[in-house]
């Protein structure tokens, strides 16, 4: 199985979002990972979703989603030819024996601190999948108090823009 | 014999297959309610007739129905048989259907009828009544989430918020539901906004950017599948529902009969080509001819056309016409390579895809010659006179179930309507009645929704008042829909009920014979051992005229004098052997090269061996 990041063009209407990820749990396809926001078009959101299938798979479940009335368009992001990225924030343990060495890998990552505490730091990190693993990875030794983590967003390289032909 | 014909009274129809797009009467706005502008956005999209019950959410717009001259309504007994009417409404006329129901139990009462259109393609709308925008999502009296609720199960559905959004939300429903792969949609309009003032004007603006089917298939597949129609040296025209739905009945003949090559029909489609044609192979799938089976396994070439390789149809996926090429020609591009990979895969309407076909063999047969099927049609020929489709009389004396089927379809002829519940009586509605145009076989067929006939039956005689509808019930399936009768009864929709009564539920009785070791677990139903009920009483208490059938001989006469019948329901009980079975049968889960033609015997292994 192979992953795929789809961008997801949706108009911007109430239940949009059950719509595409029940169509996901109907068919058993799994959802990695899902992010929603607003476009530069008020009326258009979008969706970025990961997902690990197979080649035939994948092309059905596009093809089940471009079924649905209220999905514009999808395109499949290639990682090479695109930007990926996810935010994590962190709590760390982190008291004054090594919070030092913390503040060290923060900047190895140029992650940064958004807050402090005598016995703990939140820390700020954005990257691709791989980028934030390693991050944790480094910071565990310390004691992981807290995380939580962002859907994947992503966005195609060079001057192109998926939404503008979306709109008429 | 009467010719069923002479019989008849073909009253002047809409031609089939117009797909509605709504234009109708411009205007100016006028100021309306909520529910007036429903009402009269109804009107505007064309619809005649609303299958529904009333209650409190839908109540506002009940009012102005009363004073519709457009719309009928019919006021049904379930809301189950309200969207099961619709569907035999669309099914038999190819225009859309409408169903009205009111929140909460209304609405999830047609959920089994949003499943099984959903499932068969078939256009609908329903109108639903929702709790006050104010109290959806507090629990209120009578609130259910229907749209979620209906999401898996339908091809999009609304909650109207804004009363000036209803015209569209109406147009764009009916647009939905009738164009591309057709579907049921739901339209909710909460109370409040049934009740408030605002303006009505028609046409609205259509705001669809996400919808855009595909009519129009692409030129250069058309072209491969004409080059391999060329070549192929045992093809077969795999034909399904939606041709039916293109009405394409005429371009699919104009194909077959310019190649020559033979047709089989789907569950969905039978009627689309006629059984009495010379090309008709018959009915593919678990319970289909061993011809149009074999001819499918054997097969170098499918031509599929709009049809979905169902699993009922192929039988276990990895053994389904194994040397087989795939032309896969389908107005959902979802269908195409789902089951089976298409090596011409076409997206289009069937229409205008077997159209283009017919001019494209022109062109490759002029390049490539035109193919012997000699060969080929020696080997179905062997099938078909070798293992015909037929039934054994039941040694203990009792009535066939196939002669009584066999008979309704000789005496009511082609020209009536035909729609059946699940189970063996609708594989042998399916078999044994001679179906010679599209439309006159309703089924249903992807959910197999027991219950289905009665009020699709009432639905077709809605739409075709002027044809006669039979719906060929069995006893366990007109147990869960028969109070419709009264519906019938009252708005003069004089439908013939042949309840083929085993006194079990045969399908299941069968596989328990079957593959359970005879072990009949709970599938009697106790209408022979105690006649409970009768159905002949529960008919004239309903309004209608019962009738009841045991005996051969009595057959003909009961067919006829139901026949007669034309002001009020007629339901006759055929009390049948129950211990007939449905054959030839693919076994669930083999493949299809094990079809048995009857018990024990299987002509493709035999063939081989």
């Amino acid at each position: 199985m192979s992953r795929h990041t789809l961008s997801v063009l949706v108009e911007n209407v109430p239940g949009v979002l059950s719509r595409v990820s029940g169509l996901f749990s109907r068919r058993s396809f799994n959802i990695e990972s899902l992010a929603v926001g607003p476009t530069e078009h008020p009326e258009i959101s979008r969706m970025t979703i990961v997902v690990s299938v197979e080649e035939q798979p994948l092309e059905q479940v596009t093809k089940q989603l471009n079924k649905l009335i209220n999905v514009i368009k999808i395109v499949e992001l290639e990682p090479e030819s695109s930007v990926q990225r996810e935010l994590l924030l962190v709590k760390v343990r982190a008291d004054a024996s090594v919070r030092s060495q913390v503040l060290e890998t923060v900047q190895l990552f140029r992650a940064k601190v958004v807050d402090a505490s005598p016995e703990a730091l939140t820390i700020e990190a954005t990257g691709d999948t791989d980028k934030l693993d390693a991050l944790l990875r480094m910071l565990e030794p310390y004691g992981v108090r807290e995380m939580v983590q962002s859907g994947m967003v992503a966005i195609g390289r060079g001057a192109r823009s998926i939404t503008a032909t979306a709109v008429r | 014999m009467t010719s069923a014909n002479t019989r008849q009274n073909p009253a002047p129809e809409a031609s089939p297959g117009q797909r509605p797009k709504p234009a109708p009467p411009h205007g100016a706005p006028v100021r309306a309610t909520g529910a007036q502008s429903l009402v009269r956005s109804l009107e505007a999209v064309g619809c005649e007739v609303v299958f529904g019950i009333p209650g409190g959410t839908i109540l506002p717009t009940y009012d102005p129905l009363l004073d519709s001259t457009k719309v009928r309504h019919v006021l049904v007994r379930h809301e189950q048989a309200a969207g099961h009417a619709a569907t035999g409404y669309a099914q038999a006329t190819g225009k859309t259907g409408v169903c009205m129901a009111t929140s909460g139990p209304g609405a999830t009462n047609l959920v089994t009828a949003l499943a099984d259109a959903h499932m068969d393609s078939v256009p609908l709308v329903a109108i639903t009544g929702q709790q006050s925008t104010g109290q959806i999502g507090t629990d209120a009296f009578q609130e259910a989430d229907i749209c979620g609720i209906t999401l898996p199960v339908t091809k999009h559905n609304f909650l109207v918020t804004d009363p000036d959004e209803i015209p569209r939300t109406v147009a764009e429903a009916f647009y939905i539901a009738s164009s591309g792969r057709p579907g049921p949609v739901v339209v909710d309009v909460p109370k409040d906004v049934q009740q408030l003032v605002t303006s009505f004007s028609w046409p609205p603006e259509q705001r669809l950017p996400g919808y855009r089917p595909v009519g129009k298939p692409h030129g250069k597949q058309v072209r491969e599948a004409a080059r391999l129609m060329a070549s192929a040296q045992r093809p077969v025209l795999y034909v399904g529902g939606g041709v039916v739905k293109a009405e394409a009945a005429e371009e699919l003949t104009k194909l077959a009969e310019r190649t020559g090559i033979p047709v089989v029909t789907t569950l969905m489609a039978r009627g689309v080509f006629p059984d009495t044609h010379p090309l008709h192979l018959g009915m593919p799938g678990m319970h289909g001819t061993v011809a149009a089976v074999a001819a499918m396994q054997r097969s170098d070439l499918l031509l599929a056309l709009g049809t979905r390789f169902d699993d009922r149809v192929t039988g276990r996926l990895s053994d389904f016409a194994p040397e087989a090429k795939v032309v896969h020609a389908d107005i959902d591009p979802a269908e195409i390579s789902k089951n089976r990979v298409a090596d011409v895969p076409i997206v289009g309407d069937c229409k205008e895809v077997l159209a283009e076909l017919v001019d494209a063999v022109d062109t490759a047969e002029a390049e490539h010659g035109a193919p012997d099927l000699a060969p080929w049609w020696n080997q179905l020929g062997d099938w078909r006179d070798r293992f015909p489709l037929g039934y054994d009389w039941p040694s203990d004396g009792t009535l066939s179930p196939e002669y009584v089927i066999e008979r309704i379809g000789a005496l009511a002829g082609p020209e009536a309507v035909y729609t059946a519940g699940v189970g063996q009586h609708q594989m042998w509605a399916a078999q044994f009645i001679g179906y010679q145009r599209p439309r006159s076989w309703l089924n249903s067929g992807g959910l197999g929704t027991m219950g289905y006939a009665v009020p699709a039956a009432m639905g077709a005689k809605a739409g075709a008042p002027g044809r006669q509808v039979w719906a060929i019930d069995g006893d366990g399936c007109f147990q869960m829909t028969n109070q419709e009768l009264a519906t019938c009864a009252i708005e003069q929709l004089p439908i013939k009920v042949a309840v083929i009564n085993n006194g079990n539920l045969g399908m299941v009785r069968q596989w328990q014979n079957l593959f359970y070791a005879e072990r009949y677990s709970h599938s009697d139903l106790g209408t022979h051992n105690h006649r409970i009920p009768d159905f002949a009483l529960l008919a004239d208490a309903l309004g209608g005229v019962g009738m009841r059938c045991e005996a051969a001989s009595d057959v003909d006469s009961v067919i006829e004098r139901a026949m007669a019948v034309d002001d009020r329901p007629v339901v006759i009980d055929f009390v049948v052997g129950k211990d007939a079975q449905v054959w030839p049968m693919v076994a669930s889960g083999t493949g299809n090269d094990e079809i048995m033609a009857a018990r024990g015997i299987r002509p493709l292994f035999d063939d081989e061996g």
